[in-house]
C-alpha cells in the first residue's frame, strides 16, 4: 500500500514489541460480537493511474465554466484566478498543517489570517474581522446568532432580498433555539421594502447587499430603522467583488458585515469548500465567533501572532461558547488574501468596474431585443433580472444548445416576476460570447 | 553534542524575517492585468449615485506579482506541515495527504462547476455524490448519510438537531444530553445550540464509559448520549453496546462522534454497536487535508429512523439518474449555502477508491499498531495513566514532571527543537497535564523510534536541565509568544503608521 511504509518484517517486529502475536489482538478490546468479521463491500483498491481515469470520467460528465461561457452566478461566481492563488495554495506548508495552535511553528498560517482580517475589515468598513466561517450561509446564521446574544432580544427581522439558502440555513441554525424570524418583502424596483415587523423586540435585520436579484439595497436605510428600535444591522454579501466598488456597508450603519468571499480566488466548486467571513465593531468583539489572530510578541520583544480570545470558543468555554465551530477555512482564507494581494486596491476596483461595465452592456442589449425586458428598475451591479419571452426553461435550454449557461431560472424563487432569469456577467464574459447569449435567451422572439 | 543536536532533525536552514504584505506595498504596483474593455465603459457614480459608490479600497497593499509570491512562499517556511514530518496531535488524524487526490479536485469538471446549474448538467458530480455516501454508509454500518455539512462540528450540529426533530414528532420536548467528561468541547457547544442542557458522565477508573454511569443519569428528560469511540484516551468504549441498550431503552438516542474512525476502519462499525447518528471527519478518516484549519468536511449518518430528519437536499438515484431532491418534509433543513464543502468529498472519493476495502482496514491496523508501539516504548519514561490496550492514540500524564518545575507547555515547546509538532496537550480534562499523542499509519518504525528517542531526551532534560525546556522553543523564527498580551489588548489588524483609528 503506497500510503502505508511498513514492511511484512516491521510489523512482526512492532507486534513483539506490544505483546501482541497478532494483527487482529490488537483490537482485543473490542468485542468480538461488535467486530465486522467481513471485509467491507466497497471496490477494490485502484492504482493512481486507475483514479485519475476513473475520476476524470466522471468530470467530463459535468458542464463547467471552462467548456461553457457562465452567466449563472446566484452567490456563487465564475471569476477568473490568477495562477499564483492555487500555487500559494498548494504550498505543502500551508495545505498539510493544521489549525495553528502552536503559534512558534505556525506564524506562516497565523500571519495570513492577521492579513486577510485587515483586508477584510477595509472592504466591509468594519474594525474586527474574524478568520472566516464555513460559508456565507453560516456566517449569516452565526451574526443572527451574535445578534442575539448581544440584544438579548429573540425576534431576526429578514429583508425580502435575502438569498432562499441563506434564509433556509439562518432557520435551521436558529430553530433550535425557539427564535422568531420575520420575513420582509420586495417593493415594485426589486429592492427590498423595509419591513413593519422591525420593532423592539427585534435583535437585527438581516439585509443582503447585493440582493439576491442583483439589486442595490439602501443600506443606510435600514440601518436607520433598525438602529430607531436598538436593533442591529447585518449586512450579508454573497458577491463580493461588489465591495470594491460599493460605499462599504460599515460607512453606511452596519453593525455586522458577513458573507461569502468565493469570487476572491476560489474555485466554484459545485458549492465549496467556499469562505465565509465576519466583521464586526471593536465594542462587540468578544461575541464574535469563530477564531480570531492577534498581535503580540515573543520573548525577545519580536513581532508574531497567535490565535487569540480563545476563552470566546468552545474548546475553553464548551457549552458557554459563542459558537460550536472549531475550524476556519483555512486555505481558502490564504487563497483570498493572496488573490486580494495580487490585484491590490487598484486592481480590485478596476476588476469591479469590468463587471459593471459587462453587465451594463448585457442590459443594453437586453432593452434593444425584442422579447426581452429587465422588469427590475433599480441599480445593479454584475447580476440581474432578465425577462424572457416564453419560459425561462426554453430560453435556458435554447441557451445550453449554444454552449451557454445563461442563468438560473425564477420560476422557483420569485414566480411573481413571470418568465425570468437571473443572469450575472463576470469579466469571464467576452461581448462576443454575451451577443449569443441575448440572441439564445430571445430566441424566435429577436 | 546535546541530544536536540544528535537526535532532532532540524537543523538551522535559511531562516526568513518577511513583514506584512502591507508593509511591502509601493504606491504604483500591481499583481494583475486587464485585456482592454470589450464593451463601453460603464460610469459607476452616473449608473448608481454618488452615494453608493465608494471612493477609496483602504488596507489593500500595491504590490507586483513576484511581491506576492514571494511573500506568501516565505512566510510558509515557518509553518510545519504533515509533508515536513510526524505530526502527532492526538483525535486529529493527520495522516499523509495524497497528491492524487489535489489532482482530481483540481479537475475542471469538479472546480468549475456551479451549485445550481442543472441537475442534467451535474450527473459525473451527483453520481460521484451519491456513491460516496453509500460507501461512507458501508463504512460505518450507518443506512443514509448526508455530505453537507462542513466540518465536524456542523455534522455534530446536524446530529443534535435530528435528535430534538425525533422527539418532537414524537411529541415529546426532552431537555437533556450526556456528554461524557472525556468529550471535544465541540459536543457541549453544539448541544447548546440547542438548547439542550449538559450532563457530564464521568468515566470510570479504566478510562471508559461504565452502563451503571449512564443508567443513572438516564431518565425520560434525556433526549440522548454522546459518545465518542475510541474515546479521546484511545480506549475502545468496550461497554458500548449494552449503554447503548441503556439509552435506547428510555426513549433516548446515540450520537457518535466520529473523530476516531480510523481507528476502526474495516474492523467494527459504530453502527453495528447501537449508534443512532454520527460525524464522519473526513479531514481526518479520509487523508482531505487541513489546510492550516480548514475546510474541512463533516458528512453526518444515521440509522433509518432518522432518515426523515436528514438535511436537504439529499442525491437521489433513479435508474442511472442522478438529481437533488428536496421532498423531505421532517428535514431540519438545510445547514449549508449549498451541497457542503464538494471539493473535500471528491478527495475522499479517491482516497477511498485508492484504498479499498483491505486497504482502509490496513490503515486501521497500522494506526493502532502505531500507537501502540509508541505507548510500549514511552512507558519505560513516561508517566502512562490508563495503562492498556490502545487504539490510534495513547495519553501520557505530567506525573513524572513532578518537582522538576517544567509543564507539558515546556515538554511540547521543547519538541520543537528536535524537529516536531507536539501532541494535543492539556486534553482530555481528565488526565493532568496531558499528552495526547496519535502516530496514524503514515509513520514508519524508524519515525516513531525517532520521536520516542526524542521524548526520552526530554524527559531527561527536564531533569538535567529544566531551564532548556522552560525557554524553549530555541530554532524557530519566533521563541514563546506572549498569548497574555495579545488578549489583554488586542491587535487585530495591521493599522498604517499613524494612523490610530
Amino acid at each position: 500500500m503506497r500510503y502505508i511504509p511498513h514492511t511484512d518484517d516491521e510489523i512482526t517486529r512492532m507486534l513483539e514489541a506490544v505483546n501482541a502475536s497478532s494483527l487482529s489482538e490488537l483490537f482485543r478490546t473490542v468485542p468480538e460480537k461488535l467486530q465486522l468479521g467481513r471485509p467491507l463491500d466497497l471496490p477494490v483498491a485502484a492504482s493512481e493511474q486507475l483514479v485519475l481515469a476513473e475520476l476524470s470520467g466522471l468530470a467530463e460528465l459535468n458542464a463547467h465554466a471552462t467548456n461553457h461561457d457562465w452567466f449563472l452566478g446566484a452567490g456563487t461566481y465564475a471569476h477568473f484566478s490568477p495562477s499564483s492563488v492555487d500555487a500559494m495554495a498548494s504550498r505543502a506548508e500551508f495545505f498539510t498543517a493544521y489549525t495553528p495552535y502552536q503559534p512558534e511553528i505556525s506564524q506562516g498560517t497565523l500571519q495570513a489570517i492577521f492579513e486577510w482580517q485587515t483586508m477584510t475589515t477595509g472592504l466591509t468598513g468594519m474594525d474586527v474581522s474574524n478568520a472566516s466561517m464555513y460559508d456565507g450561509a453560516s456566517a449569516t446564521a452565526e451574526a443572527a446568532l451574535m445578534a442575539l446574544r448581544l440584544t438579548r432580544r429573540n425576534k431576526v427581522v429578514v429583508a425580502g432580498g435575502l438569498h432562499p439558502h441563506y434564509r433556509d440555513v439562518l432557520g435551521t441554525y436558529l430553530g433550535g433555539l425557539g427564535s422568531e424570524i420575520v420575513d420582509g418583502g420586495r417593493a415594485q424596483d426589486g429592492r427590498s421594502q423595509l419591513p413593519s415587523a422591525i420593532d423592539d423586540a427585534t435583535a437585527c435585520v438581516v439585509l443582503q447587499q447585493p440582493a439576491f436579484l442583483g439589486t442595490l439595497e439602501d443600506v443606510a436605510g435600514f440601518a436607520e430603522a433598525a438602529h430607531a428600535v436598538g436593533a442591529l444591522l447585518v449586512v450579508s454579501v454573497t458577491e463580493a467583488l461588489s465591495l470594491a466598488l460599493l460605499r462599504a456597508p460599515g460607512d453606511q450603519g452596519a453593525d455586522i458585515v458577513c458573507g461569502e468571499a468565493q469570487s476572491f480566488g476560489l474555485p466554484m466548486g459545485f458549492g465549496g469548500p467556499h469562505l465565509g467571513f465576519l466583521a464586526a465593531r471593536q465594542k462587540h468583539v468578544r461575541q464574535m465567533p469563530g477564531r480570531l489572530a492577534g498581535q503580540t510578541v515573543d520573548v525577545e520583544g519580536r513581532r508574531g501572532f497567535v490565535l487569540t480570545l480563545s476563552t470566546r470558543e468552545q474548546h475553553i468555554r464548551r457549552e458557554r461558547a459563542t459558537s460550536n465551530i472549531c475550524t476556519n477555512q483555512g486555505l481558502c482564507l490564504l487563497m483570498a488574501t493572496v488573490y486580494l494581494a495580487l490585484h491590490g486596491r487598484r486592481g480590485l476596483r478596476r476588476l469591479a468596474e469590468i463587471n459593471l461595465a459587462k453587465a451594463e452592456y448585457v442590459k443594453a442589449r437586453v432593452r434593444e431585443t425584442p422579447g426581452l425586458a429587465l422588469p427590475l428598475s433599480a441599480p445593479t451591479f454584475n447580476e440581474f433580472v432578465v425577462s424572457v419571452p416564453d419560459s425561462a426553461e426554453a430560453a435556458l435550454e435554447r441557451a445550453r444548445r449554444a454552449r451557454i449557461v445563461a442563468g438560473l431560472d425564477l420560476r422557483p424563487y420569485a414566480e411573481d416576476l413571470g418568465p425570468a432569469v437571473l443572469v450575472c456577467a463576470t469579466e469571464r464574459a467576452s461581448r462576443e460570447a454575451i451577443d449569443r447569449l441575448v440572441a439564445a435567451l430571445a430566441g424566435g422572439a429577436s | 553534542m546535546s541530544d536536540v543536536e544528535t537526535l532532532g532533525h532540524a537543523t538551522r536552514g535559511l531562516a526568513w524575517e518577511e513583514p506584512l504584505i502591507f508593509e511591502r506595498s509601493r504606491p504604483g504596483r500591481t499583481g494583475v492585468g486587464f485585456d482592454p474593455l470589450d464593451v463601453p465603459e460603464a460610469d459607476a457614480v452616473a449608473l448608481l449615485g454618488e452615494d453608493a459608490v465608494r471612493d477609496d479600497l483602504p488596507l489593500l497593499p500595491e504590490v507586483s506579482e513576484v511581491d506576492v509570491v514571494r511573500h506568501f512562499t516565505r512566510i510558509s517556511t515557518w509553518n510545519y506541515a504533515v509533508d515536513l514530518g510526524l505530526y502527532p496531535l492526538g483525535s486529529c488524524t493527520m495522516k499523509y495527504n495524497p497528491r492524487i487526490n489535489e489532482r482530481v479536485a483540481r479537475l475542471a469538471g469538479f472546480a468549475e462547476t456551479h451549485p445550481m446549474q442543472p441537475d442534467s448538467l451535474s450527473q459525473g458530480l451527483l453520481r460521484l455524490m451519491h456513491a460516496l455516501g453509500e460507501q461512507l454508509a458501508e463504512i460505518s454500518g450507518m443506512d443514509r448519510v448526508s455530505l453537507q455539512p462542513a466540518a465536524g462540528a456542523q455534522g455534530e450540529l446536524a446530529g443534535i438537531m435530528m435528535i430534538r426533530a425525533y422527539h418532537e414528532r414524537r411529541g415529546e420536548r426532552r431537555s437533556k444530553l450526556l456528554i461524557p467528561d472525556s468529550a471535544h468541547g465541540t459536543n457541549p457547544a453544539s448541544a447548546a445550540l440547542n438548547d439542550f442542557e449538559c450532563i457530564a458522565v464521568p468515566s470510570g477508573p479504566d478510562g471508559v464509559l461504565h452502563p451503571e454511569a449512564v443508567a443513572e443519569r438516564m431518565s425520560a428528560d434525556v433526549a440522548g448520549l454522546m459518545l465518542t469511540n475510541p474515546n479521546t484516551l484511545g480506549l475502545f468504549e468496550e461497554h458500548v453496546a449494552r449503554i447503548c441498550e441503556i439509552v435506547h431503552e428510555q426513549g433516548g438516542l446515540v450520537y457518535g462522534d466520529g473523530a476516531n474512525l480510523n481507528a476502526l476502519l474495516g474492523v467494527a462499525r459504530p453502527g453495528d454497536m447501537g449508534i443512532d447518528v454520527m460525524h464522519f471527519n473526513l479531514h481526518k478518516t479520509f487523508s482531505t487535508p487541513h489546510g492550516g484549519g480548514g475546510p474541512g468536511a463533516g458528512p453526518v449518518g444515521v440509522k433509518n429512523i432518522l432518515a426523515p430528519y436528514l438535511p436537504v437536499p439529499a442525491v437521489r438515484k433513479r435508474g442511472d439518474t442522478y438529481s437533488l431532491d428536496y421532498e423531505f418534509p421532517h428535514s431540519i433543513g438545510r445547514l449549508h449555502g449549498n451541497h457542503g464543502n464538494v471539493g473535500m468529498l471528491v478527495r475522499a472519493f479517491a482516497y477511498i477508491r485508492a484504498l479499498g476495502p483491505d486497504g482502509l482496514k490496513r490503515c486501521a491496523e497500522m494506526a493502532v499498531l502505531n500507537a501502540n508501539y509508541l505507548l510500549a516504548r514511552l512507558r519505560e519514561t513516561w508517566d502512562v495513566p490508563y495503562d492498556r490496550p490502545v487504539m490510534h492514540e495513547c495519553v501520557l500524564s505530567d506525573a513524572r514532571l513532578e518537582g522538576s518545575g517544567v509543564t507539558t507547555l515546556d515538554v511540547a515547546k521543547r519538541l520543537i527543537d528536535y524537529g516536531y509538532h507536539p501532541p494535543t496537550i492539556y486534553f482530555p480534562l481528565v488526565v493532568h497535564g496531558a499528552l495526547m499523542i496519535e502516530p496514524t499509519e503514515s509513520e514508519s518504525l524508524e519515525s516513531l523510534d525517532r520521536f520516542v528517542d526524542a521524548l526520552t531526551a526530554i524527559e531527561r532534560e527536564a531533569r538535567e536541565n529544566p531551564d532548556l525546556l522552560r525557554t524553549a522553543p530555541h530554532r524557530t523564527p519566533r521563541s514563546r509568544l506572549d498569548e497574555t498580551r495579545a488578549a489583554r489588548r488586542p491587535i487585530l489588524r495591521w493599522q498604517p503608521e499613524g494612523d490610530d483609528a
